[in-house]
């Protein structure tokens, strides 16, 4: 029977009511009495010297308030980066400077060069367009290959436009050199993994908002991570300590990673509103965020996979440019090396791996982490490098991944890229995928394709995530300049009603439904009787944020360590009621129950004695039910599955349509199975997005040319086929109170490998010898593999 | 967007007085025009806007052989007035963009534009189609001059097009990936034996006829006819989407699966 209540069940996203009725409250929707507007000039120059920032006119010009330039930051800080990588020799990576507004230099299309703050928006705008920038332009480095041999500097000051060379485990390289000199088979592949934009629905806002009479700032931003900017804005940028300063993050439309950052837009807005002692808004643009927001992925790697004669895995040899874009955004370092190289393994027992990396930087957008950041890359070389590899030894690449599983009796086991996975049991998900998809059916399908005119073809793809990020001692070893743990307070209200407030924040992913399941399946009482805060540092505890995969799996603690501290108060005062011993109070359906008795005291009840203490034991026990918990995870979660894809070609055109998707995902135990679903159905179709239509493509001047939805294709309803997705394989992590893994990144980790995976397999079954196209296969894309 | 003024004329001949002004402009359903505005691309001093006037909208079927489009009718009256007696066409409309679009652009709109991509001018040219603006009749043939450019003079309005009706016509759409325009987009006409062929979406030179397909058609209206051509690719466009190459060959690929769907 599926539950209806509580951990299992499909609850109803309780917050859709409000977003499907055009009735939540995102940071555009408020605004403050006085409130000026911001538009920022931004450079439309790839790489220039600023000979000089004219400001005189738009200063004159109606409404204006005050221009700012780089020149109003000097003393500032700028943008620092939350994450040091220490080089292959023990250095310090490249760490230029990012100052909020250009001083004296661009370095990429969207550099903000001055800032007009007005009365209305469109005077910003009026007079943003009146500013004289004198350019001195300077040629362009886009590519990483020139960045690295010959370009321009992006940062002269560096000397360089190599950011790190990074090696993992440097320790590895020569037993892999080895291994793979002596391998009976070593399979090559050089591939890309295209850069993207991430386009969440709703753009960046900021709003500061300056109280004089208190000196508090308050910034509200499309964050997911509000206490992260207080901590990195407040500290790093404009020197402003906790205490004056509250980041808020209402209602934001979607992340996908691209708000976890610091961004100069929110520094700005902070800084302006207390030089003009008004509230500051700035809204982005859609084209805007194409050329401000963080970009994901762009790396380009080549990887070795060496085989013995049975086709067992011996070793993997991985090089990988990563492009930094032109400055280090908050958390870029983390995602080619910490997240990246250390997923290399995948789902299999390959002895010996070595992960180079070299991050550039360019005349580019910033890159960070997006949607699954480093993982996605990982899986992506090692699932097509095998589907590869199973070709040219004859074997089927189903075949090939079962031989190479981590077995399930190999649990914990230790890889040589440094994680432990806790659990897993990779060949029930491939068993469930087979089933699910109806492997054994494909013939028959590809021949009714075939009749038709369609080249089908199959895809199948594993992978491993670690999420739950993640154990701070550990990230603190790897240069995290920040911890990554959890916390949530549970407030039980006097009349027994619970409000929580999480460090996690909730922008799409159903947090407001999905914690009082936790917590109402711990207290015994109805979901509807719990309540989440979330996204604002003026009422929540101090906590990190969402991405990763982590709310559930660490935030989700943080809320079950409360929460057992409730119980555990609560007994104590249930037992003063019963004149008994705590010990000897158990608690079950809402009811406090002296064991082996039929006395028993009533949830309610005990709350309201928590808060009416006349019978109460005042000496011993403080009033009030009220707990808060930190919760720092002793390891990642390690979610995984299998995934197959079918396609068909029309080799005439080249247009690839996904025709059948499956996804058999192990995510430990599940809280609300519908939520799940639509977190791979999510994922699913953003990988898809990756795999066959985004990317944000540069001219070798540094210009966008996919800079808005005319040239930028985004994933749409009809891009994708019904979705066959199954989460019943289930090892529950073994660290964590809830046993649960983190389901938000995995279908974007793990179809764009599968999907490519079935183009060439079905461009194969049709005669054409293709062993790779690059991301994304466009019609134009396999058109060309095919025609050559 | 800049600050304009907004005229709302009922009448043809108002709407034409009006344009006549300095920095007017005409404003159909606004699905070109609108993002030009807020990108600050334009910057018009009055907006003629042409929903309101009557004579402008609607479809006929003239005599059995022709449908008759107001100049400001949207692509989804199109769409399902001429469903049952010219259906190409309406599959055409039916297909522009998504129901915000269609429910706003306008038949005029998209010809007085003239984007090299649309999908409107492949059907006037394979058509014959005449179109008529508030003082004088324009064949299609005459009407299209590159892309981003047409017969029209500044301030001359597109009231009505006359669509012929073809004995059996198809139209093959290639939708680029991103803005879902066509990327190579064929109409495919015959009026007895004569075929017409008109390609967009192709060419620099936006939308224009295929003299070779028509011919070889006009003999044998089947796709093996077009087998033995070829097309060009110089002038050909090529960008992100798609080289030239990649047109020429999409323009070969759709003709012939226009030609197989009509007959
Ligand atoms: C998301 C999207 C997808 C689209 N997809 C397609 C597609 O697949 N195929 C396709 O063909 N088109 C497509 N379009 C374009 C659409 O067909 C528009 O309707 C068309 O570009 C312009 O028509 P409009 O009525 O909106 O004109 P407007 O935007 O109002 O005006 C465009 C220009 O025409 C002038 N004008 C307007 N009406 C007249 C008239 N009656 N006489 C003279 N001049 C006039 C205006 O002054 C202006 O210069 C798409 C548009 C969008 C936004």
């Amino acid at each position: 029977m599926p539950k209806d209540n509580g951990i299992g069940a499909s609850s109803k996203r309780r917050e859709d009511v409000r977003f499907l009725t055009g009735a939540g409250r995102y940071t555009d929707d408020l605004n403050i009495h006085g409130q000026a507007y911001v538009c920022f000039l931004r450079s439309d120059t790839a790489h220039a010297k600023l000979a000089s920032v004219e400001t005189d006119q738009a200063s004159a010009m109606p409404g204006v308030l005050r221009v700012f330039t780089g020149a109003d930051f000097e003393g500032v800080g700028g943008l620092p980066c939350g994450w040091q990588i220490t080089d292959r020799n023990g250095e310090p990576m490249k760490e230029p400077a990012h100052p909020i507004l250009a001083q004296g230099k661009v370095r990429h299309v969207g550099d903000p060069i001055a800032a007009v703050v007005a009365e209305t928006a469109a005077q910003a705008r009026d007079a943003a367009e009146a500013i004289l920038v004198d350019y001195d332009e300077m040629p362009a480095v886009v590519d990483m290959k020139s960045a690295l041999e010959s370009g321009p500097l992006v940062h002269e000051d560096a000397g360089t436009n190599l950011c790190f060379d990074w090696g993992f485990v440097e320790d590895n390289r020569e037993a892999v050199d080895k291994a793979l000199a002596a391998a009976h088979h070593v399979t090559t592949l050089k591939l890309t993994n295209n850069r993207l934009v991430a386009n969440p629905m709703e753009p960046r806002v900021a709003i500061g908002d300056y109280d004089a009479a208190t000196d508090v700032s308050t910034l509200y931003t499309t964050s997911q991570n509000p206490h992260v900017i207080r901590l990195l804005m407040g500290a790093f940028v404009l020197s402003i300590p906790e205490h004056k300063l509250r980041v808020v993050s209402p209602d934001v439309g979607g992340g996908f990673g691209s708000k976890i950052y610091h961004y100069a837009e929110e520094a700005f807005c902070t800084f302006a509103s207390r030089q003009l002692l008004r509230p500051v808004k700035w809204t982005a643009s859609r084209s805007e965020a194409f050329i401000s927001d963080a970009h994901g992925r762009d790396h380009v790697t080549k990887i070795e996979l060496g085989l013995d004669a049975e086709g067992n895995f011996l070793a993997i040899r991985t090089e990988t440019l990563a492009n930094m874009g032109a400055y280090l955004s908050t958390f870029a370092p983390a995602v080619p090396t910490y997240l990246h190289g250390t997923l290399m393994a995948g789902n299999y027992k390959t002895p010996q791996i070595y992960v180079n990396v070299k991050a550039v930087f360019t005349n580019t957008v910033p890159v960070d982490a997006y949607r699954g950041a480093g993982r996605p890359e990982a899986t992506f070389q090692l699932e097509r490098v095998i589907d590869k590899a199973a070709r040219e030894i004859g074997m089927d690449p189903i075949e090939l991944r079962r031989k190479n599983f981590i077995e399930k009796d190999q649990f914990p086991y230790t890889t040589p890229v440094a994680l432990q996975y806790d659990t897993g049991d990779y060949a029930a998900t491939m068993d469930k995928l087979e089933e699910i998809a109806d492997i054994a059916g494909f013939d028959a399908r590809a021949a009714e394709s075939k009749r038709n005119g369609k080249l089908r073809g199959l895809g199948v793809n594993c992978y491993i995530e670690a999420c739950g990020i993640a154990p701070s001692n550990l990230v603190g070893q790897l240069g995290a300049r920040a911890g990554l743990y959890e916390s949530a307070t549970v407030r039980v209200n006097a009349t027994g009603s619970v409000t929580v407030m999480t460090g996690s924040h909730s922008h799409g992913q159903g947090h407001e439904t999905t914690f009082p399941q936790v917590v109402s399946d711990m207290l015994g009482i109805a979901e509807d009787q719990i309540n989440i805060v979330h996204g604002d540092t003026a009422n929540t505890p101090m906590g990190m944020g969402t991405y990763g995969s982590r709310s559930i799996a660490v935030g989700g603690a943080a809320l079950v360590r409360a929460t057992e501290k409730i119980i555990s108060k609560a007994k104590k005062i249930a037992a003063h009621l019963m004149e008994s011993s705590a010990d000897d109070i158990e608690f079950a359906d809402g009811q406090f129950t002296v064991a082996g008795t039929d006395k028993s005291v009533a949830w309610g009840d005990v709350c309201l004695t928590a808060y009416v203490p006349h019978n109460y034991p005042l000496d011993e026990l403080e009033p009030g039910l009220e707990e808060t918990a930190f919760y720092d995870p002793a390891n990642f979660t390690f979610p995984a599955g299998a995934y197959a894809c079918e396609v068909e070609v029309d080799a005439e055109t080249g247009k690839v349509d996904i025709v059948a998707f499956a996804a058999a995902d192990d995510f430990g135990n599940v809280i609300n199975p519908m939520i799940v679903d639509g977190q791979v159905h999510g994922g699913i179709a953003q990988g898809a997005g990756q795999a066959l239509l985004e990317h944000a493509v540069y001219d070798e001047t540094g210009q966008i040319i996919s800079g808005s939805y005319m040239e930028y294709a985004m994933p749409r309803a009809d891009d994708i086929p019904d979705l066959i997705v199954d989460h019943s394989c289930q090892t529950p992590c073994t660290h964590n109170p809830l046993g649960v893994k983190g389901c938000g990144e995995a279908g974007a980790i793990g179809s764009p490998p599968t999907i490519v995976n079935a183009v060439v397999d079905a461009l194969r079954r049709g005669g054409y010898e293709v062993d790779h196209i690059d991301m994304p296969l466009t019609p134009y894309r396999v058109w060309e593999a095919i025609s050559r | 967007m800049y600050d304009f003024e907004f005229a709302r004329p009922t009448t043809v001949s108002e709407a034409a007085s009006a344009l006549a002004a300095e920095g007017a402009q005409a404003l159909g359903g606004g699905q070109t025009l609108i993002p030009s505005l807020k990108n600050r691309l334009a910057s018009p001093s009055l907006l003629v806007i042409l929903a309101g006037i009557d004579e402008m909208r609607g479809v006929d079927i003239d005599a059995g052989d022709s449908v008759v489009v107001g100049g400001a009718t949207t692509h989804a009256e199109v769409a399902s007035a001429a469903a049952d007696s010219f259906p190409a066409l309406a599959w055409l409309a039916g297909n522009i963009g998504d129901p915000a679009v269609r429910n706003r652009g306008t038949v005029g709109g998209s010809l007085a534009n003239n984007d090299p991509s649309a999908c409107y001018p492949a059907a006037a040219l394979a058509t014959g189609a005449t179109i008529a603006t508030n003082n004088r009749k324009i064949s299609a043939d005459d009407y299209f001059k590159g892309m981003f450019e047409s017969a029209l003079y500044e301030g001359e309005l597109i009231t009505k097009v006359r669509f012929p009706i073809p004995d059996a016509a198809n139209y093959q759409k290639f939708e680029q990936p991103a803005s879902r325009f066509a990327l190579v987009g064929v109409f495919v006409a015959r009026f007895g034996q004569e075929a017409r062929v008109a390609v967009t979406g192709a060419s620099e030179n936006g939308a224009f006829r295929w003299a070779e397909a028509e011919a070889a058609l006009s003999a044998d209206f089947s796709s093996g006819a077009i087998s033995d051509l070829s097309i060009s690719a110089d002038e050909m466009i090529r960008d992100l989407h798609g080289s030239s190459t990649y047109r020429a060959h999409l323009t070969k690929v759709l003709t012939a699966r226009a030609v197989d769907a009509a007959s």
